[in-house]
């Protein structure tokens, strides 16, 4: 009955995450939610802990999260914006990171346009990081909500088909989930154009159950989850899209083209959204949605994960 | 693990305290009109599970049980590096106006306790707050007295009082051991 809890440092991905500590995350994650249900929706648990949001990178509802998931632990908030801050005036990152340390920051939660920086800021911090975003690369609390949101409504994740359309070339939340998915046993299928995919081979050696398709109708049959990717509109400049409205006539989900999937499916997104362009604004607010579910997901996930690294504080 | 255990309530002996725990919340209370109980996690959950099953029998009528996680209550979050896991609190009724007893397995220094209060009083705002404990060990930190307890026991501060439950532990009784070497 009595489980160990994990001594983790830091979250950066989802990559060295076993099993036991992703049921570790939701059991938490389901507690904390229950005290975001509460009128007075905060408990005394981090008083006096700092908790900074480096955020190198425009965020809304990241940062947000974050902010919302500390306070409602009682925990201090230093929003620290990369823009208004002396990181504009040439100071390095390792500075920046000692200086936070030095003014008595317990927590970095980092978003950050570089893959692998808040690996090098975790070498140099003293207490733990939280990756919330780095390039390319990782998004391990925006996988995390997206696993906990399709458990709560699908139950375990062994031998769920999750669909992951779009940019998966670029999207550090397409490759979290992947780890995390893969990990737990579900049948991954990534789909999109091959511009915005990559050779098929480098992910199924890298996932031994993930496979790749280019045909939406094909992907979608019989999919448990299918979860859109935001289309960046820079791709079309960068010449991977001839244009947006090709890919979305091709990879846009519609409520006609979501028929395919089971009966059951979830439609998710990890905003923002663009409407019209990779999903049919009547499929963001379909029955089957669960996009707003995510966000709020997302703050309970973030308090378990402040919770449990926050016993790691200093503990060098 | 620990040194030799000594048994200090049988089963049966467990069952007899929690029947009089019973009678006397009802005593006190004159009654079980708007009362509630609380246990708190992990073993106060089975007995207040007990005590309304108890009650029940002799009033005719059922108490409302709900269950209680106090870690993100603790008072030594930042002074130990292994957190305990939280686990979900699960009250379903509102607690405003209430008496609610909360049901803990050991009293001890007082300081779970303490956090059960602070747990209790962010829910709403109960009438009054009884406390009932199966075993009352001693050497309190705070000041905190149980309402109900099933037994006292004198306890020295290297010795360890272990509550099994059936639900818990496959049995019912209490012991005593010397706490392991750390």
């Amino acid at each position: 009955m009595s489980v160990e809890p994990t001594r983790r440092r830091h979250v950066l991905d989802l990559d060295d995450f076993t099993v036991e500590e992703f049921e570790e995350v939701f059991t938490q994650a389901d507690a904390m939610a229950e005290v975001l249900s509460r009128p007075i929706k905060q408990v005394p648990t981090l008083r006096g802990v700092t908790v900074v949001n480096a955020f190198y990178e425009s965020s809304t509802r990241t940062r947000i999260s974050f902010e919302q998931a500390a306070k409602a632990l009682s925990a201090n908030v230093v929003n620290f914006a990369a823009a208004t801050s002396s990181v504009v005036k040439g100071e390095s990152l390792i500075d920046t990171v000692r200086t936070l340390e030095a003014l008595g920051c317990d927590i970095v939660v980092m978003r950050h346009g570089m893959s692998g920086a808040p690996y090098l800021v975790a070498r140099h911090f003293a207490g733990p990081v939280l990756n919330a975003g780095d390039g390319q690369h990782a998004h391990p609390t925006q996988g995390l909500l997206d696993i906990y949101t399709i458990r709560k409504h699908l139950g375990p994740i062994a031998g769920l088909k999750v669909v992951i359309v779009g940019d998966i070339l670029h999207s550090r939340v397409a490759r979290s989930n992947l780890w995390g998915l893969t990990k737990l046993g579900a049948q991954v299928v990534l789909c999109g154009p091959p511009t915005l995919i990559g050779p098929a081979g480098r992910w199924e050696e890298l996932f031994p159950k993930v496979r790749v398709s280019y045909a939406l109708d094909e992907a979608l049959s019989g999919a448990d989850v299918v979860m859109l990717l935001r289309l960046q509109k820079e791709r079309q400049e960068g010449g991977l899209l001839p244009t947006l409205r090709e890919y979305t006539r091709i990879f846009g989900m519609t409520m006609e083209r979501l028929q395919r999937a089971a009966p059951h499916a979830l439609v998710m997104h990890p905003g923002p959204m663009n409407e019209g362009v990779e999903i049919d604004p009547q499929v963001a607010i379909c029955a089957q949605s669960v996009i707003e579910e995510q966000v709020a997901n997302g703050v309970a996930i973030r308090m378990a994960l402040l919770y449990m690294l926050a016993g790691q504080r200093g503990a060098a | 693990m620990e040194g030799p255990e000594k048994q200090l309530m049988s089963a049966e002996e467990m069952r007899r305290a929690l029947v009089r725990i019973a009678h006397e919340v009802i005593e006190r209370n004159a009654g079980v009109q708007g009362v509630a109980l609380v246990g708190v996690r992990a073993r106060g959950v089975p007995l207040a599970e007990r005590l309304a099953q108890a009650i029940a029998e002799t009033e005719g009528q059922p108490v409302p049980v709900g269950i209680l996680d106090i870690t993100l209550y603790r008072d030594d979050v930042g002074l130990r590096a292994d957190l305990p896991i939280v686990r979900s609190t699960a009250i379903p009724f509102a607690v405003d106006g209430l008496t609610i007893v909360l049901v803990d397995d050991v009293l001890y220094t007082g300081r779970t306790v303490r956090a059960a209060l602070d747990a209790l009083m962010d829910l709403g705002r109960p009438r009054r707050i009884q406390l009932a404990v199966l075993v009352d060990r001693g050497h309190r930190e705070l000041p905190i007295r149980a309402d109900f307890v099933g037994k006292n026991v004198p306890t020295a501060r290297d010795e360890e009082i272990l509550v099994r439950l059936l639900e818990t532990d496959g049995k019912d009784e209490v012991v005593i051991a010397k706490r392991r070497e750390g």
